[in-house]
Order: structure tokens, then C-alpha cells, then sequence
């Protein structure tokens, strides 16, 4: 009998080309994790806010430092990703926009869509 | 999960390099992985170099060609060479795809081939797919009526209704989009995967079966059904241009429609 236990498993993650759909789809993953610490950021915001003078200077001073502008950006940046990305999946749910060719043409529109709303946004707070 | 934590036994080792003859003009590298079930070591990548001059085109052809006549114990699955039976699929160049209609031409570089990802390697390139095909037993692929079959009338349907089973009839059970899927990698013991699930709805919307609502419902399931997040690999991957991606989303689609 041919031992069946001691099989090795067969390489996947570390071999399988990268590919739109799959980078897209473990981006919306880890945005969605993000946002969860941008959210808490956002409370941390309210909080101070709420807290008296001190606090929210104190608040304010790390948001406007070079740190902080980087994470809001970053939280802008995830934010635009998870949405567009949630309406793709939304329309998918739908029952739309299977066709291979249509997935890669909305995946660029996705990231497109998510660059220009992050650009458009960073430059209302600039002016 | 076991992606990270990828066991000492599935390490691969550098193997062997199997040089052209002398003379050879357009060599290409082909580096393919070899398990050996009764040796104690690890898998290993060896390296043919191939001379495309003297070579037929498709990968498959390649494969036949460093079993005749360079290394007779290179162990694949192989029958109709023509896209048909579903035996030669294997990861090439990074996705899966069946051997036979892989061009060698569309690969750049150096050709990696390894058998379908997270699978139990039986051998060099053949996974055991044992997992996989009880998984299809277990959505009953076939058909069920309610009448008994009748000698000399056969169960008929409208042109509209056969059309139906268009794009799906067609899947020849390779699993290239099943063990494309991370969702099926992680779950592969609970989530059925896209080829089954692509089977299941080839008889769900099968106006001559009359099981409909049984095959529904025995999918409703947060492992069997749900587990696909629309990754969209299988789709990406299929070497019959099929959509296993587009007929899980109707599945999903009838089971909210249905309540």
C-alpha cells in the first residue's frame, strides 16, 4: 500500500502569479482591517474634542504633524479604495460585471476612481 | 490555515540539472517539481533544458518530451493532448492551466511548472484530487426527475432552456479554478470550491431536474457556498473560458430570489 498520511502540500501563495483580481480583492481585506484603526482614530478625534482644550490641542498637534497628515492620508487613500471597491462587489452581487474583461475594466476604474477621490479630497483640505 | 506555517515536508530543494545536447540553438529552461513518495526527502525543482527546435509547441509536448527521452520516472497526468479530458492541468508560469493548450511560446523566461497549488502531492506533478471529487459526489451531479425514465421518449427542452447550460456543460472537471482559489486553499475541507459549485448550478438550472429547491438548499451554507468572497481567480484561470465566478453569483442570486 502506498502511504497516503505524509503527502507533501503542493506550493500555492508563494508560487501563484499576482494578478488583478486577486491583489484587489486581498487589498479590500486589508483595508477593511485599516479602516477599523482609522475609525478608532476618528473616536480618539471626537473624544478630545469633547474633552476640553488641552486634550484636543494635544489631538490637534499630532494630526497636523508630518505623522499624522501621513496617517490621515493613508486612512483618505484606504477609505476611497474600500468604498469603490464595496460598490464593485455590490454590482457583482447584483449579478453583474462577470465577463473577465469586465472585471479588469472595473478594477482600473476602481483604482482610478479611488486615486482621483483621494487626490480631490487632499486638495479641498490643501486650499 | 497553513500558509505561512508551511511544513518541513513541503520545503522544495534545488534539484538536478539535465543539460541540452551540444548543438542546441534555442534552449529553453524548463524547471519542473519532482516528489518522490518513496524517497525520505523533500520535493525539489529540477531543470530540463529543452530544445525548442526539436520540440512540439504546447507545454504537454515538452512534458512527453523529457519523459522519452531525458527523464523516464517525471510522473504527470496526461490522455486526449487536446483540451478535452481535464487530466494535464497544472500550475504553469504562476496560474493554473491545462498542459496540452499551454503554448511554450507565451511563456517568457524560464517555465515553472508545479503540480495544481495546495493539493497532497501524490507524485512529481499529480495531486491527489480524492478531497475534491467527493466534494462532487456530494451535490449529486446528475440528473434527478421526478418521472421515471421512459424507453422511447426522450426528457425534452426548449432551445431556451438548453441554452441555459451553456458555459457550464462544457467544464471538464480539471479543478485549475478550485486550486486557483485562496478561499478554497484555506477551506478546502468546508467551502466546495468553483468547479463544484459550477456543477451544482449546471443542475440547478436544469429544467429537466426537479430537485431544484433540495440542490438549493443544501448549498445555503457559510462554508459550502459563501466561502467565495468574489476573488475571481477560477474565472481568471479556466482553460475553457468558462465562468465559475459568474455561476456561483447566481447560485447566491436564486438562494436570496427563493426567500
Amino acid at each position: 500500500m502506498m502511504k497516503t498520511h505524509n503527502r507533501p502540500l503542493s506550493p500555492h501563495l508563494q508560487i501563484y502569479k499576482p494578478q488583478l483580481t486577486s491583489v484587489m480583492s486581498i487589498c479590500h481585506r486589508a483595508t477593511g482591517i485599516a479602516l477599523v484603526a482609522g475609525t478608532l482614530l476618528l473616536v480618539w478625534w471626537i473624544i478630545a474634542a469633547a474633552a476640553g482644550p488641552e486634550v484636543f490641542y494635544a489631538n490637534q498637534k499630532f494630526l497636523t504633524s508630518w505623522l499624522g497628515i501621513l496617517i490621515l492620508f493613508g486612512f483618505t487613500c484606504t477609505l476611497m479604495y474600500h468604498l469603490c471597491n464595496g460598490i464593485r462587489h455590490l454590482i457583482w452581487d447584483a449579478g453583474y460585471g462577470f465577463k473577465l474583461d469586465n472585471v479588469y475594466k472595473s478594477g482600473w476604474i476602481t483604482l482610478s476612481t479611488a486615486v482621483l477621490l483621494t487626490a480631490i479630497t487632499w486638495i479641498l483640505v490643501m486650499i | 490555515m497553513g500558509w505561512l506555517s508551511s511544513s518541513n515536508n513541503a520545503k522544495i530543494s534545488v534539484g538536478n540539472t539535465y543539460k541540452a545536447q551540444k548543438g542546441a540553438s534555442r534552449i529553453k529552461n524548463f524547471k519542473v517539481y519532482r516528489y518522490d513518495p518513496d524517497k525520505a526527502s523533500n520535493p525539489k525543482l529540477d531543470t530540463y533544458e529543452i530544445d525548442l527546435d526539436n520540440c512540439q509547441p504546447m507545454v504537454l509536448d515538452a512534458l512527453i518530451k523529457i519523459k522519452n527521452e531525458i527523464d523516464t520516472t517525471l510522473t504527470f497526468r496526461r490522455s486526449c493532448r487536446e483540451g478535452i479530458c481535464g487530466s494535464c492541468s497544472m500550475n504553469i508560469d504562476g496560474t493554473n492551466t491545462l498542459a496540452c493548450l499551454k503554448s511554450i511560446s507565451d511563456i517568457k523566461g524560464d517555465v515553472y511548472i508545479y503540480p495544481l497549488p495546495h493539493m497532497p502531492v501524490i507524485r512529481d506533478l499529480v495531486p491527489d484530487l480524492s478531497l475534491s471529487y467527493a466534494q462532487l459526489t456530494s451535490i449529486k451531479p446528475w440528473l434527478q426527475a421526478d418521472t421515471p425514465h421512459s424507453i422511447d421518449k426522450e426528457r425534452e427542452q426548449s432551445p431556451q432552456e438548453r441554452r441555459k447550460l451553456d458555459g457550464l456543460w462544457e467544464c471538464v472537471l480539471c479543478f485549475c479554478c478550485s486550486t486557483g482559489c485562496p478561499s478554497y486553499w484555506w477551506n478546502s475541507e468546508s467551502y466546495l470550491g468553483p468547479a463544484v459549485l459550477l456543477q451544482a448550478y449546471r443542475w440547478i438550472v436544469d429544467s429537466r431536474d426537479k430537485q431544484t429547491e433540495d440542490r438549493l438548499n443544501m448549498l445555503d451554507d457559510p462554508f459550502r457556498l459563501y466561502r467565495c468572497h468574489t476573488i475571481m481567480n477560477c474565472t481568471n484561470t479556466c482553460p475553457k473560458g468558462l465562468n465559475p465566478a459568474k455561476a456561483i453569483a447566481e447560485v447566491k442570486k436564486l438562494l436570496v430570489l427563493s426567500k
